[in-house]
C-alpha cells in the first residue's frame, strides 16, 4: 500500500509555516530538495503523446526535461527548458500551471505531476551552479530597440541576441523586470531570482538602459534616427483602471499598482531603515477586485488587522497562491461590488459601502451577468483600501511616434498583424500591450514570436 | 558622466540649485515639465520641476528646498557626485502662447518655476507682471533675475521683511480691484497660495493655470498616487498635468492627499539624521 500511495500522491512543495509567513516577505514556497524532485519526477508517466507539452504556450518538452531529472542531469534539464523559455526560474514560480501544462497531465489515476515545482527545481539548480551561455550567431550588425523590460521585452531581447543582433532594452523605471519587479511580491517571486534571470539575458549580449521612458525621454522615431532598424514595444498593461465610484480619491485608497509599486519596487516594507518609501496599512483593509490577492497577502504582512477581498466571480491568480493567501488569513467575499467609499473629517477612508450580487437573466449567448440585489447594501469599515480591478495597456511609446502605429480606442491596445506582430513598418508589439492584461508566459511567447518576425524583417532590410 | 552634478549653489538657507548632466532630458524638456529622481539605492522617487535646461551642454537645472529626507540627502551631494536615478522629462508641457497681459505668481521655492515660465511668456511677447512671495526676505530667490525680466514685479513676505507684508494673492486681488486686466494668471507654489489665487481670479473669469505638486511614485501614469479631482473628473497629475485649470481643481482633496505620509516623512528624517530617537523601532 505504501508504495502505491507514493505514486498516487504529489510530493508536496515545502512551504514556510503559516505562523512564520506573516512576519516576513520571504518566499513562501521553498522549492523541492533533490530527493523530493527525484521522487516527483519518478511519478511522470512519460507519455508518448504528451498533452502537457501541447498545453504549454511555449511547447516546452516536459517529459523530456523530467526524464533528464530522473537521470540526475539537472543542468541539461534546465537547458532544455531554457532553449524555449529564457526565464524558467520565474515561470516555475508564477505560471498558472493548473490551467496549462498540469491540466494536460494524463496521470489520471493519481495527482498530476507538479511540473512547475520540477521546472523551478532545475532552474534554481542551474542558477546556483552558473548558467551556460548558448552559442550566439555571428553579429548581423543590426540593432533592435526593445521598449519595456518585462517578460515580453526580455524574451524578445534574448531571442534576437541569440540570432546575432545588437539589442538594447529601454526601461522606464529604475530597475528592469517590468511586472516581475514592480508587480509580483517577494514572497511569491524573490527579486534575487528575477535579477539572476535578467543577468542571463544580459550575458547573451543584451544591453538594458533604465530610467528612459520611450515616448518621453526618447521617441520611437528617435530610436530609428539613432540607427535601430526595428523596434519592439512590450510596454505591458501597467496603467490602473479606477472604479468610477464616489470617494475613490480619499486618503488611504490605493490603486493595486501603487500599492504593489511601493511594496515590490520600492520595498516599502523595509521603511524607514531599509527603504525611504513609506506605505500606510492600518486597521482593516478592503481589497476591491479580483486581482487583489498579492496586495491582500502583502497587507497582512504589513500589519493589517484584517484583510478582505471583495470581488464578483473569480479571483485572478494561481490556485496555490490563493490557497496560501486563505491560509494566511485573507478573507473572501465573492458576489459583491463596491458602491462608494466614505471618509472621516480628515478625508481618510473609513467605510466602504458594497452591494451583494446575484446572477441575472441569461442573455442570447447563455451568459448571465451579475446584478445587484436590491436592498442588500452593507458597510465594511476599512482604513486602507486597494482598488484591484483591471489594468490597461501603456501605449505612450505608440502614441508619441510619427510612424503609423494604431491603438484600439476601446481596449487601449496596440493593433498588430496577428501573424507577424508588426504594428507599423519596422515597429512590432507584443505581450499585454497587445492582448490586454494576461499572463507572464503569454508575454514570453509573444516576445519570442515577435523576435522571429523581427529577425525575418531585419534580414530583408 | 550622466546624472553628475556639475554646479551647485545655495540660493538661500536650505534652498539649493543644482545643474545636472542629463543630455537626453535636456534635449526634450519643455516648460512646466518635471523629472523624478532617487538619491540612493534605497531612496524614494521624488518629482522636481525643471527650472532650466540646455540641450547644447546637456544639462538641466533643479531647485529644491531641503525639507524631507530625500531633499536633505540630495542637498548633501556635491559637484562631481552622481544622482542615483534620474528620469524625464515627465508631464505635459505648459502652454506658451501670446495671451497679451499675463500675471505670473510664484510662492516659496516655486519662485524658480515662476521665473522660468515668466521668461518663456516674455519671449513670445506677453506683457508680464510677476508677483512673488516668501516667508522672509532671504528666501526671495530669483528676485533680481525677475526684476530684470518682467514688466512689473511685486514682492511679498509673510513677515514683512521685504516688499509687501502678506501673500501674492492679496497683491493680485488689489491689482484686479484697481482695474488691472489680465488674460492669463499662472500660479505655482504652495497649494494654499494656488487655491487663494484661483479664488481671487474666479469672479473676474480670468483663465488661471496652476501647477500642482502631488505626491508621486513612478511619475509615468502607472500608480495613480498623484490623482486629483479636476472639474469632477479624476486626473493623474503626472500624465494629465501637472498644470490644470485652477478654477476646477479640488484643492481640499489635494491638500489632504499631500498630508497622507506626514508622520512617515518626519520619521524618515529622524532615522536619516540619527537623532538617537528609537520611536520607530
Amino acid at each position: 500500500m505504501q508504495k502505491l500511495d507514493v505514486r498516487l500522491k504529489q510530493i508536496p512543495m515545502p512551504e514556510l509555516p503559516v505562523e512564520k509567513r506573516l512576519q516576513t516577505f520571504d518566499e513562501v514556497a521553498l522549492g523541492y530538495s533533490e530527493e523530493q524532485a527525484l521522487a516527483e519526477a519518478a511519478r511522470c508517466l512519460q507519455c508518448t503523446r504528451p498533452l502537457c507539452v501541447e498545453m504549454c504556450p511555449l511547447r516546452i518538452d516536459v517529459p523530456g526535461f523530467i526524464k533528464l531529472i530522473r537521470q540526475g542531469n539537472y543542468v541539461e534539464a534546465a537547458q532544455k527548458i531554457r532553449q524555449e523559455n529564457c526565464m524558467p526560474a520565474v515561470c516555475g514560480r508564477v505560471c498558472p500551471q493548473e490551467r496549462l501544462c498540469v491540466l494536460g497531465c494524463k496521470n489520471v489515476i493519481g495527482d498530476p505531476i507538479n511540473i512547475g515545482g520540477l521546472e523551478r527545481f532545475v532552474a534554481d539548480y542551474e542558477l546556483e551552479t552558473g548558467v551556460t551561455i548558448p552559442d550566439i550567431a555571428p553579429s548581423t550588425g543590426k540593432s533592435v530597440a526593445i521598449v519595456g523590460s518585462g517578460p515580453a521585452g526580455l524574451s524578445a531581447a534574448a531571442e534576437l541576441a541569440k540570432r546575432g543582433h545588437h539589442v538594447v532594452v529601454f526601461e522606464a523605471l529604475h530597475e528592469p523586470g517590468g511586472v516581475l519587479t514592480y508587480g509580483i511580491p517577494e514572497f511569491r517571486l524573490p527579486k534575487k531570482v528575477v535579477k539572476q534571470e535578467i543577468d542571463y539575458v544580459r550575458r547573451l549580449g543584451v544591453e538594458i538602459k533604465t530610467n528612459i521612458v520611450i515616448g518621453r525621454t526618447l521617441t520611437v522615431d528617435d530610436l530609428f534616427d539613432e540607427g535601430f532598424k526595428a523596434v519592439f514595444i512590450g510596454s505591458g498593461a501597467g496603467l490602473p483602471k479606477l472604479l468610477g465610484i464616489p470617494g475613490e480619491n480619499l486618503c488611504g485608497v490605493y490603486t493595486l499598482n501603487e500599492f504593489l509599486l511601493r511594496v515590490n519596487l520600492m520595498r516599502a516594507y523595509l521603511f524607514p531603515r531599509g527603504s525611504k518609501t513609506p506605505i500606510k496599512v492600518r486597521g482593516r483593509v478592503a481589497i476591491l477586485g479580483a486581482r487583489g490577492m498579492d496586495a491582500a497577502r502583502a497587507a497582512l504582512r504589513l500589519g493589517a488587522e484584517e484583510v478582505c477581498i471583495f470581488y464578483q466571480r473569480k479571483l485572478v491568480g494561481r490556485v496555490d497562491d490563493i490557497r496560501r493567501g486563505i491560509e494566511e488569513g485573507v478573507k473572501l467575499q465573492p458576489s459583491t461590488k463596491p458602491v462608494k467609499l466614505l471618509g472621516d473629517e480628515n478625508r481618510w477612508v473609513k467605510l466602504v459601502e458594497l452591494v451583494k450580487l446575484k446572477p441575472g437573466q441569461p442573455d442570447k449567448t447563455g451568459k448571465t451577468k451579475l446584478i445587484p440585489v436590491p436592498g442588500s447594501e452593507f458597510l465594511y469599515s476599512a482604513e486602507t483600501v486597494v482598488i484591484a480591478t483591471d489594468h490597461v495597456p501603456n501605449t505612450v511609446a505608440a502614441i508619441k511616434t510619427a510612424r503609423n502605429v494604431k491603438v484600439d480606442e476601446k481596449r487601449g491596445t496596440i493593433i498588430v498583424d496577428p501573424e507577424t506582430l508588426m504594428a507599423a513598418d519596422g515597429v512590432f508589439a507584443g505581450g499585454d500591450v497587445v492582448s490586454g492584461a494576461a499572463s507572464v508566459i503569454e508575454a514570453i511567447k509573444a516576445g519570442k514570436r515577435a523576435a522571429q518576425s523581427i529577425h525575418a524583417y531585419l534580414m530583408k532590410h | 558622466m550622466e546624472n553628475e552634478i556639475v554646479y551647485k549653489e545655495e540660493l538661500a538657507p536650505e534652498i539649493k540649485l543644482m545643474k545636472v548632466r542629463a543630455p537626453l532630458i535636456a534635449r526634450k524638456a519643455r516648460s512646466g515639465q518635471f523629472v523624478i529622481l532617487r538619491v540612493s539605492e534605497d531612496g524614494e522617487r521624488i518629482p522636481l520641476t525643471l527650472i532650466d535646461w540646455d540641450p547644447k551642454d546637456g544639462t538641466i537645472t533643479l531647485v529644491f528646498r531641503e525639507v524631507g529626507a530625500t531633499t536633505k540627502e540630495l542637498g548633501k551631494l556635491n559637484v562631481g557626485d552622481v544622482i542615483h536615478d534620474l528620469v524625464g522629462p515627465l508631464g505635459k508641457p505648459g502652454e506658451i502662447a501670446l495671451y497679451g497681459r499675463v500675471c505670473v505668481i510664484g510662492g516659496g521655492i516655486a519662485i524658480a518655476a515662476a521665473y522660468e515660465r515668466a521668461k518663456k511668456l516674455k519671449e513670445v511677447g506677453n506683457y508680464v507682471v510677476a508677483i512673488i512671495g516668501a516667508r522672509t526676505a532671504e528666501q526671495l530667490i530669483f528676485r533680481d533675475e525677475l526684476k530684470g525680466l518682467v514688466d512689473k514685479l511685486y514682492v511679498t513676505t509673510d513677515d514683512g521683511s521685504e516688499g509687501i507684508k502678506g501673500y501674492p494673492s492679496d497683491v493680485l486681488k488689489g491689482l484686479l480691484e484697481s482695474g488691472e486686466k489680465f488674460n492669463l494668471v499662472y500660479a505655482v507654489g504652495p497649494e494654499a497660495l494656488m487655491k487663494a489665487v484661483s479664488e481671487v481670479t474666479k469672479p473676474y473669469k480670468i483663465k488661471t493655470i496652476v501647477s500642482l505638486n502631488s505626491l508621486m511614485v513612478d511619475g509615468t501614469g502607472m500608480c495613480g498616487c498623484c490623482r486629483v479631482t479636476v472639474g469632477g473628473k479624476t486626473m493623474f497629475t503626472c500624465v494629465d498635468g501637472p498644470e490644470f485649470d485652477g478654477h476646477s481643481v479640488d484643492f481640499e482633496e489635494l491638500m489632504a492627499r499631500l498630508r497622507m505620509y506626514e508622520e512617515e516623512e518626519k520619521l524618515a528624517i529622524k532615522v536619516m539624521e540619527g537623532c538617537g530617537c528609537r520611536s520607530w523601532m
